[in-house]
């Protein structure tokens, strides 16, 4: 451990939950198509407050509804209009700007099947793609790659990858082999120990065999593209605070675009965020949530930068297990609550819309007199990038990538 | 039997303890379950050396006087470059005021940089504290319990950094053998917890606060409490039982520093935050007794059989198996529901279970248990504490930094995917003690042979010693138990 640079800190709690996990495939049908798509799907856990992201500024029910917590137009920051009734939280100048190149779009009023208010039940429901939390131990996107017909590995060398790095997230673990990249900080060891400890591992362990393979065929792609990590990391750590966090979502979310874009690179992946639990003091306008998405739009800025020419195949969906309390709680902040907002982005959208069914802000249009209503299944909108981007068969959709959501029909048009 | 008793002793130490140290399983070999159930016997076990270590509130206050003095100092710095420049306006009117605006923001940091967060090494010599007591210990049965309840009840140190390790003393380690009653009220009311999951700020629209100051309440230390620390997620109580309890619990806050230079971070019950009333919480109903209507509450959880149920759940999947056997759990449920939560007792009943001693050794090490396994095995008693944490954060388990108040998971899948993390850490290790350890003494004296013959014929056949010890620390019987 004596090659640890710095000291522990917000960074490394974030490690685990930063690291890409990818899909090292190439989808079949649209290669026959002759595209080439990638797809990132980002996670923010901790439950987005949807209505400080993308707030309702026509609705006339939207100031008594968080009065001067509320986004405005004319306020000290102003947001920034999508249409005529939405406007952006001012901290995603990037987002607006692709939204303006019909480059991305936002869902609102959306929620999954879940209507209880825990994190890790939502969680669950959100990455598992199952109507009802429970057992689960597979992931949504990771059963779609397993219905995806593959044009074979973009590394023609490869044995198979699986996932590696401090902790998978649900959304892709199971059957369909993943590999993943995580910041790299210690000196690894040397291509014979491994070796030697992947043959102990294969006469003794097979599921301990299978975690190191994946570790090894990752590493031997990264140092074919000159993505060598393995050195401990020098570079100066930013100033503690909101610096280091926009930081890293910037250096993860960029260097998982970076994996993305090579031409033997994967084509799906996912990563996750996690620090959206604002129930104090939330700042959608100036403070701790304005914050956080200020650093969601660094990194989407630094996968459209580091995706290149592949960003016009690109579709990037961030997601969040719920959303919270329409008004502001006791404690200038929002509890745990049902409908919010979903962000896409790429350059293979059909963007420059906002996609919502607007359910009201009175107290009778409230979820349980609470939320926002939720009035588009997330499910749907998944299902729809999956089918039309990637080709993911409808029948696979309905049964085994989202089981139960038969009445949940993909939506049409968000790609092509 | 079917294991020899050395493996026996080693199974103790692996699934129970710390893991083997120099000369641990020849002192229990002779009755390894006698050896567990004498740990958990010993008058104040799970306490921990803490000479020297603040208090809470302590703590609190230092981090506290330490951002006042820092503000202090940058306010004195602001006005007199402020006067500085009213002089300079004065005389030369042009002077550009970019340049002079970046001098006042470097002063002012220079300001603050004088005064150093006294949080860290707080956070760091209770860290140290505690990697001593897990690599001091004979067994270290009960540091486990206490690593397992403290992150059944966790707090973060992202969020409250001073606090964090004199939390885990105040309001864990008293009680692990005792009564859960008593460990539920006493993280409940700890000024951490309140501050964590926000309680602190949290007000009753019909309390006098709250009328006044339009401010009012907050869910959440009520949500986790159920959700997290008793019942238990989907156990039948409803989103009003939520927000009722979470009235119940105004007022339960602490003592702001600036004004209370005696008790400041100390717990209080602040009336004029307390919403007025009865609360109907899962069909009772709690008459407003102040502070005591939240500890009757908490003493109705604590009775409740879902919550005999999640703990035990809980405990067999963090000691046994992933997959928790429905009837060891039964059985731990029933010891805890039959002796009102008495935790030595629940302790005792999965130690007296046969199996706890015959199911195969299929759960992963969680990382830092991992980590002190391999330093223990050298016999290595000290370790630098920044080194430590740091190899903990880069294993995805950072030391009181669990990213959830559900704290760190304990199942395979959550952590298998970190084997090549786990094997730099390693490798690096073994790098390091490579010249004064000698893997063979590892493997005969201090693992007393129990290894299988893969993994010695695998360290004997090593190229070098360092990586000799690298392959044993990574082995399937040292990661599993």
């Amino acid at each position: 451990m004596n090659s640890c640079r710095h000291l522990p800190s917000r960074r490394e709690a974030l490690i685990g939950s930063g690291a890409l996990f990818a899909w090292t495939q190439m989808p079949k049908l649209a290669r026959a198509e002759g595209r080439d798509p990638r797809m990132l799907v980002i996670v923010l856990r901790g439950a987005l407050d949807g209505l400080g992201a993308v707030a309702p500024v026509g609705d006339p029910d939207w100031i008594g509804l968080r009065g001067d917590r509320a986004l405005v137009l004319d306020g000290r920051t102003p947001a920034l209009p999508l249409d005529s009734f939405f406007a952006l939280n001012p901290a995603m100048p990037n987002l607006h700007r692709l939204y303006k190149a019909r480059q991305a779009a936002v869902v609102h009023a959306t929620a999954t099947s879940y209507r209880e208010r825990s994190h890790f039940d939502g969680q669950d429901v959100l990455e598992s793609g199952l109507a009802r939390p429970g057992a689960i131990d597979t992931g949504w996107l990771n059963r779609a790659l397993l219905a995806l017909a593959s044009d074979g590995r973009v590394d023609p060398r490869g044995g198979r990858a699986i996932g590696v790095g401090p902790v998978t997230p649900l959304v892709v673990r199971g059957q369909a082999p993943v590999m993943s990249w995580a910041p790299q900080q210690l000196l690894p060891a040397s291509d014979d120990t491994q070796a030697r400890l992947l043959d102990l591992y294969r006469h003794t362990d097979p599921r301990l065999a299978v975690a190191l393979e994946g570790r090894m065929r990752l590493a031997a792609l990264g140092r074919a593209g000159g993505m060598d990590d393995a050195k401990p990391n020098t570079a100066q750590l930013p100033p503690p605070g909101i610096a280091r966090v926009r930081a890293y979502f910037a250096e993860a979310a960029g260097t998982a675009a970076r994996y993305l874009a090579r031409p033997d690179g994967p084509r799906v992946g996912a990563m996750g965020f996690v620090g959206w639990d604002t129930h104090i003091n939330e700042g959608a306008a100036m403070g701790q949530l304005a914050n956080l998405l200020g650093a969601l739009d660094g990194a989407l800025a630094a996968i459209e930068t580091n995706m290149g020419e592949s960003w016009r195949e690109t579709v990037v969906a961030v997601i969040t297990e719920f959303g919270r309390t329409a008004r502001i709680n006791g404690t200038d902040g929002t509890d745990h609550g049902t409908g919010t907002v979903a962000f896409l982005a790429g350059g293979a959208l059909q963007g420059g819309r906002v996609i919502a069914d607007w359910p009201g802000l009175k107290a009778v249009d409230l979820y349980e007199g609470r939320d926002l209503k939720p009035t588009i299944d997330l499910r749907s909108v998944l299902k729809g990038l999956l089918k039309d981007h990637l080709r993911v068969d409808e029948n696979a959709l309905a049964s085994t990538v989202f089981p139960g959501s038969a009445d949940a029909k993909p939506t049409a048009g968000l790609v092509g | 039997m079917g294991h020899s008793t050395k493996a026996e002793a080693a199974l103790a130490l692996h699934r129970f303890g710390m893991g083997p140290r120099p000369g641990s399983i020849a002192a229990i070999q002779s009755d390894p379950r006698g050896a567990l159930m004498a740990e958990v016997d010993r008058p104040r076990a799970g306490a921990m050396a803490a000479a020297g270590l603040p208090s809470s509130t302590q703590a609190f206050r230092t981090v506290a006087d330490a951002n006042a003095e820092r503000q202090a100092r940058q306010i004195v710095v602001a006005r007199a470059q402020k006067e500085a420049e009213r002089q300079r306006t004065a005389a030369a009117p042009s002077m550009a005021e970019g340049t002079e605006q970046a001098a006042n923001d470097m002063a002012a940091r220079m300001a603050a940089e004088a005064v150093p967060d006294p949080g860290r090494p707080i956070y760091l010599n209770e860290a140290k504290a505690r990697i001593d007591a897990a690599l001091g210990a004979e067994i270290g049965f009960a540091e486990r319990l206490v690593w397992f309840w403290s992150n059944h009840f966790c707090v973060s140190a992202d969020k409250i950094q001073s606090m964090s390790g004199a939390y885990e003393r105040e309001a864990i380690r008293p009680y692990v053998l005792g009564r859960f009653a008593d460990m539920l009220q006493a993280a409940e009311s700890h000024p951490a917890m309140l501050f964590y999951l926000d309680n602190a700020a949290s007000m009753g629209p019909n309390s006098i606060a709250g009328i006044n100051r339009t401010r009012g309440l907050n869910e959440n230390l009520a949500r986790e409490i159920l959700e997290l620390h008793t019942l238990g997620v989907r156990t039948g109580y409803t989103q009003d039982d939520v927000i009722h309890f979470a009235n119940v619990l105004t007022g339960w806050t602490l003592l702001p520093a600036a004004d209370n230079p005696e008790h400041g971070g100390e717990f209080t019950f602040n009336r004029r935050l307390h919403e007025p009333g009865p609360q109907r919480i899962m069909d009772k109903v709690y008459e407003d007794t102040g502070v005591e209507q939240g500890r009757s509450v908490l003493r109705d959880l604590a009775a409740h059989p879902s919550t005999a149920k999640h703990v035990a759940t809980k405990l067999v999947r963090y000691f046994i198996a992933d997959e928790p056997p429905p009837e060891l759990v039964e059985r731990l449920a029933k010891a805890f529901r039959d002796t009102s939560g008495d935790l030595k007792e629940v302790t005792k009943a999965l130690v007296a279970s046969p199996e706890a001693w015959a199911l195969p050794c299929t759960k992963l090490k969680r990382p830092s248990e991992w980590v002190v396994s391999m330093v223990r095995s050298t016999g290595i008693a000290q370790v630098d504490a920044v080194r430590f944490t740091a190899g903990q954060g880069l294993l995805g388990e950072p030391l009181w930094r669990p990213p959830s108040p559900k704290g760190y998971a304990d199942d395979e899948a959550t952590w298998i995917d970190g084997m090549g993390r786990r094997l730099d850490v390693a490798n690096n290790f073994a790098e390091r003690v490579a010249g004064r350890i000698d893997p063979n003494y590892i493997m005969e004296t201090v693992l007393a042979s129990t290894m299988s013959g893969e993994v010695t014929q695998a360290v004997a056949r090593a190229e070098s010693r360092q990586q000799a010890l690298a392959l044993l620390f990574m082995a399937p019987e040292f990661q599993r138990r």
